[in-house]
């Protein structure tokens, strides 16, 4: 099932599809590594409901639910 | 002289290394991205001296950040003679992501491991003859941290800068192969230095080459025309970062053998309590609250206080007497009727007891050799008070500054602005532009500083606008001064709530300030938010150290220049009158300048209704430039220039009744003298401040700045005193304010079209 990175629930696990959006932040997102095939782990919601942190590559990255939704994202079922 | 540059990511221990060859005074901090300066050392161990320059940290060369920019601009531009790629190896395949675009460059690189240590505890393995084979680039096993492997990485990096190195890519093997490789030759024809990295810049789409090599542009597009069917849709910017990653993993990775428990499962546990969702916020409050009470608390941990719960009143804390007044004020460094000082009030009280015996020195020393009077009045209320208001704020403000530097080393600050972030984005900022603010409350010169690590330049500018409306501790004592006054003249006031209510009000003119410009002359999004939430770990105390001396030069340098070549100024122009002779403030040509632009302050409630006693607010006002702490100071002057009787109980420090004495004398209202306070909140903060902003903002922004501050504090205090003064003036504010709000909204929804600019924005909607 395909659906957006900022969709996902704490503790959901996935793989990354695509990554949409404007050049600059979708660069910047592939710098981070969030790139197709990628392993992404929603962590947790910030206090306020945003910005998310997830787990990928075996470190932290936090960003918020508007860049996110630019992530596709293949759940993957535990 | 040989350079070596450092590049690797923010986090990576780059400028621990940095310290550690150079023994100097860079700082490392957790923040992503803060050193966006080029710092430079020397290395002085290997059989010649070796100049070191430290990148700022990246994670990769795009064109997007102006340190990517400076980076990639410095390795290809100023040629260095060998580039150390620092990575950190318990984040291996992220760190290596900039590796594999480093090595594309014509220039001898050594790969620095980093952080070692930290694997080998986590229990796992890194086959490193693998890994360099792999990378085919030297690699060198550290511990920047713990001074291991520093020796070594220096002599292969010293072997390495005496042979030419060709740039290699990953991409070789992926589709992308022929395109790059075309034109590869067609820029290497030319004589193009590094020509593969351009060539893989330019297949990027990168906009900074494609102006540089217009004509290589057309054989990507060509290529770009052929790959529309494929997954990446012709995104060759996509396919490359996506053939990069699948490449580290694939060939690097496998260097690694990871045992399943992962070393950040301790940072993992802090974050459990520390960005909790309900307890993440009081966590931050609760640590902000001890960190300022620490720094500025005259009462340790409230013992006085809470003492004085349980006697009814009285606390335990008395002021020693010991008969010998020297003895008295140095026991009252420590211990006074307010309770034990905070370490921060001790340094503040010390360095305040060292400065006045200092003056006394001086004073005494002019008088012995018969220095004329003007000299001595120089000397001793121009050049010695101006810095000595500013030397006896240092160690306290530094003692600040170490504590913001834990939480920033330690990993804390970048947990803030994820946790503050949704608050900040509704006015237009990212959570990062908490910590300058907070620094604000401090001083507004390291706050300012501290701006560097925002990445957005108008964000940048906004908040160097707005720190100096969070009250910092020179500005205090006018607050506690005024609000004191009010507080003994008027039965039924709270001085503290007072004070309190002002601070509050600075934040809040800060935040609407903030709306204001985002709407009008700063407009724009708040700036993305994509940042690593680096591992927990302990802040190393040379590095908190180098950071502590950087920001003393800093100081000090501003101090015994634009301080003291200020207070000359000022204190010239208020000893002497236009003919050049030596008078009294009373009669002396700042008199005259503010007696001329009083008038100016009649809407704030201190200019013409004085009945030409306004002068005296404006001359403390610009004394308030060389340091906000000579506005009490000159109050005191002024009071008895103009014969104020001032109460037997002031204490000739506080203010408190001197204050008082001029709300009698010259007839200046409660309202007048809160508008008196709040426009010295939001001025133009003092020159320190003032000339530090200047230099963190882009050039031809100051006089833009500047004019702020005077519109800001002009305005919001004139209508305070007005509100204040007339309740149903109020009405018309709200009225006005609700206009300008209705205007913003009805605006950004596109109906009313105002300018070109903005008709042009709703056509592209």
């Amino acid at each position: 099932m395909e659906k957006k990175l900022d969709e996902f629930a704490v503790g959901e696990r996935g793989v990354v599809v695509r990554v949409e959006g404007e050049k600059k932040i979708r660069r910047r997102l592939f710098d981070m590594g969030v790139t197709p095939g990628t392993e992404v782990m929603l962590r947790k919601l910030a206090p306020l409901g945003d910005p998310v942190e997830i787990n990928l590559r075996g470190y932290e990255l936090t960003l918020r639910k508007s860049e996110a939704s630019c992530v596709w994202m293949e759940v993957k079922h535990a | 002289m040989l350079k070596f540059a450092l590049a690797g990511n923010p986090n990576s221990g780059k400028t621990t290394l940095f310290n550690a060859l150079t023994g100097s005074t860079a700082h490392v901090g957790n923040w992503p991205g803060v050193t966006v300066d080029k710092r430079e050392g020397v290395y002085r161990k290997l059989e010649e001296p070796v100049g070191i320059v430290d990148l700022p940290g990246i994670y990769s060369l795009s064109p997007y950040t102006p340190e990517e920019v400076v980076s990639r601009n410095y390795i290809i531009d100023e040629k260095p003679d060998c580039v150390i790629n620092i990575v950190d190896a318990t984040n291996l395949e992220r760190n290596l992501y900039l590796t594999t675009q480093i090595m594309e460059i014509d220039v001898p690189i050594v790969v620095a491991l980093n952080m070692i240590d930290a694997v080998k505890k986590a229990g796992d393995k890194i086959d490193i003859e693998k890994l360099e084979k792999e990378i085919g680039l030297p690699v060198v096993e550290i511990s920047a941290l713990r001074d291991e492997g520093i020796a070594l990485l220096m002599e292969r990096a010293y072997a390495a800068a005496k042979k030419p190195r060709e740039g290699k890519t990953v991409l070789q093997d992926s589709m992308l192969s022929h395109v790059i490789d075309d034109v590869r030759i067609a820029l290497k024809s030319k004589n193009v230095p590094s020509p593969l990295f351009h060539s893989v810049k330019l297949t990027e789409g990168d906009e900074l080459e494609m102006s540089a090599h217009p004509e290589e542009v057309k054989m990507v597009e060509d290529f770009k025309n052929q790959c529309k069917g494929d997954v990446f849709e012709g995104d060759l910017e996509a396919m490359i970062a996506d053939a990069r990653y699948k490449y580290i993993t694939a060939h690097y990775s496998t260097a690694i053998t990871r045992t399943p428990n992962r070393a950040a499962a301790g940072s993992y546990k802090a974050d459990k309590v520390l960005t909790h969702r309900i307890w993440g916020i009081p966590c931050f409050l609760v640590i902000l609250f001890a960190m300022f009470h620490l720094s500025f608390g005259t009462d340790l941990l409230y013992l006085n206080t809470i003492a004085g719960w349980f006697n009814g009143g009285a606390g335990f804390a008395r002021d020693i007497e010991t008969g010998n007044e020297l003895l008295n004020s140095f026991v009252a460094v420590f211990y006074s009727a307010d309770g034990i000082a905070t370490p921060g009030t001790m340094l503040f009280n010390l360095m305040g007891f060292v400065c006045d015996r200092i003056g006394e020195g001086i004073a005494a020393g002019l008088e012995n050799v018969g220095a004329a009077a003007w000299a001595q009045g120089l000397v001793n209320d121009g050049i010695w008070s101006g810095l000595s208001g500013v030397l006896s704020f240092i160690p306290q403000i530094l003692f600040l500054f170490l504590l913001i530097s834990i939480l920033e080393d330690s990993g804390y600050m970048a947990r803030v602005a994820f946790i503050l972030d949704r608050v900040f984005r509704k006015f237009g900022l990212s959570g990062r532009a908490l910590i300058p603010m907070i620094m604000g409350f401090g001083c507004s010169v390291p706050a300012a500083i501290n701006t560097r690590t925002l990445i957005d330049e108008k964000e940048r500018i906004m908040t160097c606008r707005v720190i100096p409306f969070f009250t910092c501790g020179a500005k205090a004592p006018i607050l506690a001064a005024v609000c004191g006054a009010i507080g003994s003249v008027y039965t039924g006031v709270n001085a503290d709530l007072l004070v309190f209510a002002l601070y509050v009000f600075g934040m809040v003119i800060a935040v609407l300030s903030v709306a204001l410009m985002r709407q009008t002359t700063m407009r724009g999004e708040a700036a993305p938010f994509i940042m690593e939430l680096p591992a927990y770990h302990l802040p190393q105390a040379r590095n908190l150290m180098a950071h502590l001396w950087d920001k003393l030069k800093h100081y000090i340098k501003k101090a015994f220049t634009i301080i003291v070549a200020s207070a000359i100024v000022i204190w010239f122009l208020s000893n002497f009158a236009w003919n050049w002779t030596m008078v009294g403030i009373e009669d002396s040509i700042l008199y005259d300048i503010g007696s001329f632009v009083q008038w100016i302050c009649t809407p704030m409630g201190f200019g013409l209704q004085l009945q030409g006693f306004g002068w005296v607010f404006v001359v403390a006002a610009v004394t308030g430039l060389i340091a906000k702490e000579n506005v009490v100071a000159t109050l005191y002057v002024l009071a008895y220039a103009i014969k104020a009787v001032v109460p037997e109980w002031d204490d000739g420090e506080s203010g408190i009744g001197v204050v008082v004495a001029l709300m009698q004398s010259t007839g200046i209202t409660w309202q007048g003298l809160i508008a008196f306070t709040v426009f010295n909140m939001l001025t133009v903060p003092c020159l320190a401040a003032a000339a530090t902003v200047r230099a963190e903002t882009p050039k031809g922004k100051f006089r833009n700045t500047l004019a702020f501050w005077f519109i800001t504090s002009f305005v919001t205090s004139s209508l305070l005193y007005c509100m204040l003064s007339w309740w149903w003036t109020v009405l018309i504010v709200a009225a006005a304010i609700a206009i300008v709000v209705a205007f913003f909204v009805l605006r950004n929804r596109g109906k009313i079209r105002f300018s070109r600019k903005n008709k042009k924005n709703a056509m592209n909607e």
